[in-house]
């Protein structure tokens, strides 16, 4: 039993320095984990956490100058073998896993991979694999092949396998970025399970409250510097958004009494087979409305119902108080609807695709020359406009969608559906993935448009998110509409339980 | 933007190397042998080349929309039949324009409704081109043994001796239909909504979907269009040799393939345009009708066509390290 008020050190990095061709990644950065605490590493997307979780794992060299401890032992020089030796885990946000192997194959992978004799010895590997997983406390069928398992089981089968390498320091690179809340709560429970095993575990993520609900501590970077090291005790959300950013952020209840508005959208009685129970809403013009419930609860559904890319079974839908029943997006597109997705990365926007084609993709009508050729002219024009309006920060419009960062990525698919000019806007949890500092740019931007008359429906899981940035808040479960709250007399955290029970 | 960097925008990446090795080899021949040169080398090549290039602009579009159509020599084997049996009809060697332009209209039709049958089978049961089109390669090379017993249909009149040998101010007919086919397919894709939609459901067909394209609508006529293409080809070839035969010119088929990728078009969907296509379709014309010049044995042609893709995708490795090496930071 080490002494409790000085435990011994996992890591201590002190003066890093990582320039890429005269950029700085990082600068005098020192940074230091406990043996067995759960360290958080906050900043926004470019800030140089990436960075130092590659130097630490021996994927890059740090610039000369820079000492680094791991488990007291002083490192000259860093390899990716010799980091793992050393008992450093990595969870990369894509896992690197194999899809197609069984979940105890992937468990066990590397110690099939380096064993002598070359052979295979499955039964001890799925022992192994078995004991790992026990002493996670998680239930796993270990022969399942790893795709047909939920994202979050998979994010297990990756702490699980790099704890056969016996890590005895683990970095998550925002493990809850693609999981629902329940299975957040469970992936956080792993953590605390790990933390009380005495590994310690340093965490990225983007979302402030679980940072705040499962580390000790956080350090905070900035621009590649180090803004400092702080207690989570007595942290707050806001204060922490701040450091980050370097910027104030409002954090007012920003509602507006708009019940005096003619209804844009008018719901009634919607119903679809299992999946939405006759469901009744109102959008008023130059109201923002959120939508919240855990995921499954029917709210994309109930979404696809009004787009027309599902059915309705029952109930009917008024826009500006004439009935429409899109039989597709093209006709909900045509009816004054715009639906921004929920997975931008696969349904919003064509990643290898421009930056421009990407943009003008639901508005090929509007930029046609008089013999109804695409005009390059005019395609310009409306890329650029719309690249102006929403101050996306891209290189070139015919640079791949894919090169831009999250927050980029959101203000193009932005911009693709304003340029059809809809009437109604439906947001599907529009803030996954983008860093707190871009958030913010969203919300105003929603804020904005709101004031300029579009109604908007915004489907979100995280309730803080709604409660800070709608009018009216309404509350699905089990594909109904159970409860709607005011934000100016709501209190986030009566509504989180009631959301989250 | 410079001027230079526009220049590369219109025309694409692939073009500056492609249009290099096109003189390379142009040279390399010309030293090689005095024929290479000659009005009637080229005249030759002009000849030549474009059977196989209307056959590549048919091969093209399915492959940017993800897809492939392997059924191209045979939609043109029975369109160029449905051509010879209206002749046939109307007196065979006797037979009017007026026979030729009814024929042709036949032809046309046959192999859109080709086309239309599988891209509908593609965009409404969602089966994937690869296997359709192969069933469909498979029936009308069935249908067509069936129906000519496997032997040719000739005897045409000899005014169509003009599409297919004929010359306008000194170019080639066959040449004219070509350049004026490409020239419909570079602005299909570039500047028509359809052609925009072909990249964008090659790229991704439910983000395509999601943004309001006619995504089955759109895979439908690219396939029919395909076919359409596949029955000009059909009736060139009818021309050029004076007869049909159910199997002429089966070898193209993966030749067109290979034009299609060494002219930079992404076996994966998405990206490729038309010039670096027709530069690649020259430079394999180039070696062929050159090695033959040489007197190389014809197979030998074929051997090098392969060489010459595996050297065309080494070298777009090297260009994307070098390009990566300067991003990475």
């Amino acid at each position: 039993m080490t002494d409790a008020s000085a435990p011994p050190l996992a890591l201590r990095l002190r003066n890093l320095s990582k320039t890429f061709s005269g950029v700085h990644a990082l600068e005098h950065v020192d940074f230091e984990v406990r043996a067995g605490e759960v360290h958080c590493l906050a900043g926004e997307n470019g800030c140089g956490k990436s960075t130092l979780i590659k130097v630490v794992t021996g994927v890059h060299a740090p610039d000369p100058g820079a000492e680094i401890e791991i488990f007291g032992a002083r490192q000259s020089a860093i390899t990716p073998t010799h980091a793992r030796a050393m008992g450093i885990a990595v969870i990369w946000q894509d896992l690197a896993l194999f899809p197609h192997m069984s979940v105890a194959e992937n468990i066990a992978f590397d110690t099939m991979v380096g064993a002598r004799p070359r052979l295979v010895r499955r039964r001890r590997d799925r022992k192994a694999a078995a004991a790992v997983l026990d002493r996670l406390g998680e239930r796993l069928d270990l022969d399942a092949p790893l795709n047909t398992l939920p994202i979050a089981q998979r994010q297990i089968v990756a702490i699980a396998r790099a704890l056969m390498g016996e890590a005895r320091l683990v970095f998550m690179d925002e493990p809850t970025a693609s999981l629902t809340q329940s299975e957040t709560d469970g992936l956080l429970a792993v953590v605390r399970t790990l933390s009380e095993q005495g590994v310690a575990v340093v965490f990225v993520s983007h979302r402030l409250a679980e940072v705040l609900d499962i580390a000790e501590r956080v350090t905070v970077l900035r621009d590649g510097k180090l803004v400092g090291v702080f207690p989570t005790e007595g942290m707050t959300q806001a204060r922490l958004g701040e450091l980050m950013t370097g910027s104030l952020l409002s954090h007012e209840v920003m509602a507006h009494d708009r019940s005096g508005e003619p209804a844009v959208l008018e719901v009634e009685g919607l119903s679809l087979a299992g999946k939405v129970e006759d469901v009744s809403l109102t959008v008023r013009r130059g109201e923002v409305v959120g939508l919240t419930g855990l995921i499954g609860a029917g709210r994309t559904e109930l979404a696809h119902a009004i787009i027309g890319m599902m059915r309705p079974d029952r109930g009917t839908v008024r826009l500006d108080g004439k009935a429409i029943a899109p039989k597709n997006i093209r006709e909900a597109i045509h009816a004054g609807i715009a639906y921004v997705s929920e997975d931008r990365l696969s349904l919003g926007l064509i990643q290898p695709q421009s930056i421009e084609d990407n943009t003008v993709i639901a508005v090929l009508d509007k930029i046609l020359d008089a013999v109804g050729l695409i005009s390059p002219t005019r395609k310009r024009a409306m890329v650029s406009e719309w690249i102006s309006e929403l101050a996306v920060k891209i290189g070139h419009p015919s640079d791949p969608v894919s090169s831009l960062s999250g927050g980029n990525q959101q203000r193009v698919v932005l911009a693709k559906w304003l340029a059809t000019e809809p009437r109604l806007l439906i947001l599907d949890s529009p803030t996954v993935g983008v860093d707190v500092g871009a958030r913010a740019g969203i919300f105003r931007t929603v804020r904005r448009l709101a004031e300029a008359g579009l109604a908007i429906l915004m489907i979100s899981d995280e309730v803080t998110e709604v409660v800070m940035n709608a009018d009216r808040v309404l509350h699905m479960a089990g594909g109904r509409i159970v409860g709607e709250y005011d934000p100016r007399t709501t209190d986030v955290a009566t509504m989180e339980e009631r959301v989250y029970a | 933007m410079t001027p230079m960097k526009r220049i590369g925008n219109a025309v694409g990446p692939e073009t500056l190397p492609l249009a290099v090795f096109l003189v390379v080899v142009a040279v390399a021949f010309s030293l090689a042998t005095p024929l290479f040169l000659t009005g009637r080398n080229l005249s030759s090549m002009a000849f030549q080349l474009p059977e196989l290039g209307l056959l590549t602009l048919a091969m093209m579009v399915p492959i940017l929309s993800g897809g492939l159509n392997l059924a191209v020599i045979y939609t043109a084997n029975i369109s160029g039949l449905a051509l010879a049996w209206t002749l046939i009809a109307f007196g065979g060697p006797e037979a009017g324009v007026g026979a030729f332009v009814l024929g042709s209209v036949l032809a046309l039709a046959v192999g859109a409704a080709a086309g239309l049958v599988m891209g509908l089978v593609v965009a409404y049961i969602g089966a994937h081109p690869i296997l359709v089109s192969l069933a469909m390669m498979i029936f009308l090379r069935g249908l067509g043994e069936f129906l000519t017993h496997g032997g040719d249909i000739s005897g045409f009149p000899p005014f169509m001796n003009v599409i297919g040998h004929g010359d306008l101010f000194g170019v080639p007919v066959p040449l004219i239909i070509f350049a004026v086919a490409a020239l419909v397919w570079h602005i299909m894709l570039r500047r028509t909504r359809h052609g925009f939609a072909v990249f964008m459901i090659g790229s991704n067909i439910r983000a395509s979907e999601y943004s309001g394209l006619p995504t089955k609508r759109t895979l439908t006529l690219i396939y029919t269009i395909s076919g359409l293409i596949c029955a000009v080809a059909g009736i060139l070839m009818a021309s050029r040799f004076n007869s049909v035969r159910v199997g002429h010119g089966e070898a193209l088929l993966l030749v067109t393939v290979l034009a299609c990728f060494l002219g930079g078009v992404d076996p994966f969907g998405g990206f490729g345009r038309v010039l670096p296509v027709v530069l690649a379709l020259m430079i394999l014309q180039m070696l062929s009708s050159g090695l033959n010049l040489i007197g190389a044995n014809q197979h030998l042609s074929t051997a090098v066509w392969g060489l010459f893709l595996i050297g065309v995708m080494a070298l777009r490795w090297f260009e994307n390290e070098i390009r990566q090496r300067k991003w990475r930071r």
